[in-house]
């Protein structure tokens, strides 16, 4: 099966980044912001896929193999820390997060 | 090419979804069928090892682990939405996307995708890749995953 053109997937990527990016800008909930990074990573991975399938090179999908296993320790040490913090201050808004905002 | 169309319509409604829920639970839903869904178009990259590892890892194990906490956690209150906020923010996607969009169109790219064998990304090409190429990260990033486990275990422990 012939895939669709390359652009229409980085054109993809793109958006989902950009979607990603409003989501970490816009959000005032940590775990929606987590969520959205996540969503970022994904749209990245996309256009590793799609750029390894193009270049007929394996290298990209190994990499992407890579992205997964740091989301995955990135996720859990997040979310970590928003229980630490969620057991300190009752709250998952950013805002009021600052202690160490000068 | 239509197959395409339809799994990026999708994606994209179900990440606006994500950002748009003001329910964190509804958000998270909306993120693991955006992740099944680029599961679905890693499939048709002949990528089926990272397509499956996508759904297990991915839309498996993290949106469960996020849910866990969402439901540990239990946030109450529905999150208000500020208006400024939400023009910035969509102000600065737009102007993020632009960017990529003026990126592509400068340089054009060999659309057509060259004939790739049957065995293309599937777990012997990838295992043989990973494990001669890539062995220095692979034996790294088993140590991140040890010390995000160690972190995770430290940081969410009741102090005493």
């Amino acid at each position: 099966m012939t895939p669709a053109p390359l652009e229409y997937y980085l054109i993809l990527s793109a958006v989902l980044f950009a979607i990603g990016v409003a989501g970490v800008v816009i959000r005032r909930d940590v775990i929606v912001i987590l969520m959205s990074i996540e969503l970022m990573l994904n749209a990245v991975n996309l256009a590793f896929i799609a750029f390894s399938r193009f270049l007929g090179a394996l290298d990209g999908q190994v990499i992407v193999f890579f992205v997964m296993t740091v989301a995955a320790a990135e996720a859990v040490v997040g979310l970590a820390i928003m229980i630490s913090v969620f057991r300190h201050r009752q709250t998952l808004d950013p805002k009021d997060m600052q202690l160490l905002k000068w | 090419m239509i197959l395409f169309s339809i799994l990026a319509v999708l994606s994209v409604v179900f990440s606006l979804l994500v950002v748009t829920q003001r329910n964190v639970v509804h958000s998270a839903m909306a993120l693991a069928a955006t992740l099944f869904v680029v599961a679905v178009l890693f499939l048709t990259l002949n990528a089926p090892v990272i397509g499956v590892l996508q759904i297990l890892v991915y839309a498996g194990a993290i949106m469960i682990l996020i849910l866990f906490v969402i439901m540990l956690l239990n946030p109450t209150s529905i999150e208000a939405r500020p208006a400024a906020w939400w023009t910035l923010g969509s102000l600065a996607a737009a102007a993020l996307f632009i960017q990529f969009i003026v990126l592509l169109s400068r340089r054009p790219l060999s659309s057509a995708g060259p004939p790739v064998p049957d065995s293309f990304g599937g777990p012997e090409s990838i295992a043989q890749s990973l494990f001669t190429d890539f062995a220095l990260p692979f034996e790294v990033a088993s140590v991140l995953l040890l010390v995000a486990i160690i972190g995770a275990v430290t940081l969410a422990q009741r102090q005493r």
